[in-house]
């Protein structure tokens, strides 16, 4: 019972920080990728050097890093905290703290559903590398997201700012809004996969990834699930260049929870996006015992490698969508709050509600 | 005390919100407050404050002689400070009766065009940014940049150029001006086509702009507006082509006009005036003269080393007073007069530093155009010269009373007119297309409130 404890505090120490080292440095990607594609060089100036000449060795290895610019995330931190904590008068002192805290702890729990490897046979012990294998796990990511919305809602309306409440109404509506297009986008997955466990749908996509069987959904998901990350072009809520958002009056710490909470939720929907649509862990011809290709040609390896492949795979395909959600994020302009509503809508919920309709027909056919 | 409260009315009664925007607002370009009263999202009724960055620049224009002026005009429209140093210029020349040599003309045409593209560049740029698409507005910056470099050569400074005098230019174009002009309008080119590509097809940018912040033409008339923002609207004003002034008369260019007065026509508008005016910058490069860019006293230019103090040979019956009332309409200001107006004397141009540091005649040039109580005298008279500024039509109104201070200078900004008619733009829209729309106005604060 206690090893178990054991197993599974690991693994969502290994989750939880896996999540807050990408969206830490996903600070940094955001800066260089950005400054990458708008012909510019780029965060470089927060840097670590030893004046010691016994530690110059450590400056060698560091100097490529400082270079890069990597240690901005940690900048960022310090400074973060260093900041005075500023409380607007009139504001409600209790919600105006909570928020942030909601907002970012329950972006963090829904990663406790998301699979990010096989179930791993070690120590004559079954350990299915999900922090939690509910089986209502999609419920458990949409509730979790669903939650997360308190902390903006909140936020707008105990600043006691006219912009952070704007913010606020804007987040609410849109989470309602685009949640619905969410959910229904995966109920094609789920009828495909036949279960709401994270890890049975991706074990069912072993021969066909999702974004295949289901290529509207795909679509239809990314984009309210971007829509959920309240980020370019769709940060409504924040439009730092109309309303300047909902965290208008959190400085500090609080500023930076919020900050976290969208990066964290990156992270989130690239996971989820990873785990719906293209095969979570899966690695195209890898099979329990290796690679089988098509042509014939097969590979042995050990289980532990297959594992380790599994999540490396996992891990990548999930870099690879923040990548494209930064580059989605640097490219497009706005949208408009009456847009985003005809979008959502309009376009994106009746496209859904068909996609849903079609899947179960041809699954009911199917038999 | 007073009526009793029905609370259950109370409960129910609802009311507009006050927003304010600005002053202290990251999207206010320079500083200026709308006070937006919004219904939910939609503005009901917006009140403009302005004069935030009023610094008195018509009052200090009166305090020192007529070339002291020239850098306070560059702080008018910061992002286009050429064309109100020209502009300035030009009204006090017509002040004057002068006539610039060839080549000044076309090197003004040049540098305001060169000025005019910068400001459509920064514009556009903000207002892409405005909309969340940060990486255009650097790309347009970039672009700026290479236009910035070419002004920086020519004058000196890239912000603070103070390059034009009255009777000409404080110097003429650096060595291979013309190849890196050419460069740079190349390299500008190639940006504007990749901006293109990612607004001019994009969805959602053009749903962003298009039918919002409309205004009619007979609203646009009626409130003064010029520039871009009119012809948003379908009217074809253009000073450069209504009232030609340095060589725009020679040059073969078009005025892109828009059709229904959105924000999406503006840019459209501004996306061609700034191929317009790269078309305009290459014909002048073609056509420039070579010669002097300075006038000397009798519009010509003597060498130094020919130059002499005239009292010495005894030519003094040539300094005859000609008294010109001035007159108190602006009636007066456009009449041939001007043009042969006899100023008592017409040597508004310093002589080389060379000059003034190595002959005597230079010395006393210098002297007899700085020293306190000398400096260059138009004749009592008053005079409006208006220049297609980058936002609209840009007047400097002069009056001299025959000293070397102007009495008065007047500055018609252009924005000032599209800030009245901001809060008639503004209602109806929604919060969000408030930035976006105030965005295309282009309120330059140094212009506006002088």
């Amino acid at each position: 019972m206690f090893t178990e404890f054991l197993i599974k505090a690991g693994l969502a120490l290994f989750i939880l920080g896996n999540a807050l080292n990408f969206a830490g440095l996903l600070t940094w990607v955001e800066r260089k990728q950005s400054a990458v594609m708008q012909d510019r060089i780029g965060a470089n100036r927060a840097r670590i050097e030893f004046g010691s000449k016994w530690l110059s060795p450590v400056n060698w290895i560091l100097g490529p890093l400082n270079a890069l610019g990597i240690f901005h995330a940690l900048a960022d931190a310090i400074k973060m905290f260093a900041k005075e904590d500023f409380m607007p008068r009139g504001a409600d002192r209790f919600l105006h703290t909570l928020a942030p805290a909601i907002s970012v702890v329950f972006a963090l729990a829904a990663f406790a559903v998301v699979p990010f490897g096989d179930v791993w046979h070690v120590g004559g012990r079954l350990v299915n590398l999900q922090v939690s294998g509910l089986n209502a796990g999609i419920l458990f990511v949409f509730a979790m997201m669903s939650l997360g919305v308190y902390g903006v809602i909140l936020a707008g309306f105990s600043s006691n700012n006219n912009y952070a409440l704007l913010g606020g109404m804007r987040a609410a509506s849109q989470m309602l809004s685009y949640e619905i297009t969410m959910g229904l986008a995966v109920m094609g997955v789920v009828l495909c996969a036949g279960t709401l466990d994270l890890q049975g749908i991706v074990r069912s996509q072993s021969a066909l990834w999702g974004f295949a069987t289901q290529p509207l959904a795909f679509l239809l998901f990314m984009t309210a699930a971007l829509a959920e990350t309240k980020r370019v072009p769709f940060d409504l809520p924040e439009g730092e260049s109309e309303i300047i958002g909902y965290f208008v009056e959190y400085s500090g710490m609080k500023f930076g929870m919020f900050f976290l909470t969208d990066l964290v939720e990156t992270v989130l929907v690239a996971c989820l996006v990873t785990t719906f649509f293209f095969g979570g862990w899966q690695v195209p011809y890898l099979l329990p015992d290796g690679f089988h290709f098509p042509w014939g040609a097969a590979v042995a390896l050990p289980h532990t490698a297959v594992i380790v492949l599994g999540v490396t795979a996992f891990f990548l395909k999930v870099i690879c969508f923040n990548w494209l959600f930064m580059a989605i994020r640097w490219t497009l302009p706005r949208f408009r709050y009456d847009q985003l509503m005809d979008l959502g809508w309009k376009i994106l919920f009746p496209a859904s509600l068909v996609n849903t309709i079609v899947t179960s027909v041809i699954v009911v056919m199917k038999g | 005390m007073g009526k009793p409260i029905n609370s259950e009315a109370r409960a129910t009664e609802t009311r507009s919100m006050l927003l304010n925007v600005g002053p202290q607002h990251p999207a206010m370009h320079g500083i200026v407050r709308i006070i937006a009263e919004l219904e939910g999202e939609t503005v009901l009724g917006a009140d403009v404050e302005i004069g935030y960055l009023h610094r008195a620049f018509e009052k200090m224009c009166e305090q020192g002689p007529y070339n002291n002026a020239i850098p306070y005009t560059d702080r008018l429209n910061y992002v286009s400070p050429l064309i109100n140093n020209i502009g300035y210029c030009l009204a006090v020349e017509r002040l004057m009766g002068l006539r610039t040599t060839e080549r000044c003309q076309y090197i003004r045409v040049i540098m305001s065009e060169i000025s005019r593209i910068t400001d459509h560049l920064t514009c556009i740029g903000a207002t892409a940014m405005e909309l969340g698409a940060f990486t255009v507005f650097l790309y347009m910056i970039k672009a700026r940049e290479f236009l910035y470099e070419i002004i920086e050569s020519v004058t000196g400074a890239r912000l603070t150029i103070s390059y034009a005098r009255v009777g000409g230019l404080k110097a003429d174009l650096p060595e291979g001006f013309e190849e890196r002009l050419r460069d740079a309008i190349s390299r500008t080119r190639k940006v504007l086509k990749e901006v293109d590509g990612l607004l001019g097809a994009n969805r959602i940018f053009i749903d962003r702009l298009k039918d919002v912040g409309i205004i009619s033409r007979e609203d646009a008339l009626a409130y003064g507006i010029t520039g871009p923002f009119l012809r948003s609207t379908g009217a074809d004003y253009d000073v450069r082509k209504a009232q030609p002034y340095l060589v725009y008369d020679r040059i073969d260019f078009d005025v892109p006009v828009g059709e229904h007065g959105d924000n999406l026509d503006r840019y459209a508008v501004r996306m061609e005036e700034m191929a317009q005016s790269m078309r305009i910058i290459e014909q002048a490069l073609k056509e420039m003269p070579a010669g002097p860019v300075l006038v000397d006293r009798e519009e010509k230019v003597i060498p130094a080393a020919e130059m002499v103090d005239e009292a010495k040979i005894g030519h003094t019956q040539g300094f005859k007073a000609v008294g010109v009332e001035a007159d108190p309409t602006l009636e007066g200001t456009g009449r041939p007069f001007h043009a042969t107006v006899y100023a008592r004397e017409k040597n508004v141009s310093l002589p080389a530093k060379e000059d003034a540091y190595g002959n005597i005649e230079g010395l006393m040039n210098h002297f007899k155009l700085v020293m306190h109580g000398h400096g260059m005298r138009p004749p009592r008279g008053e005079a409006y010269f208006p220049v297609e500024g980058a936002n609209g039509e840009l007047g400097f109104y002069v009056v001299s009373d025959g000293t070397e201070r102007p009495y008065r200078v007047r500055v018609r900004p252009p924005c000032f007119p599209i800030m009245a008619a901001l809060p008639k733009i503004l209602t109806g829209d929604m919060v969000a297309d408030i930035v976006p729309t105030f965005g295309s106005v282009n309120m330059i604060g140094g212009e506006l409130d002088r």
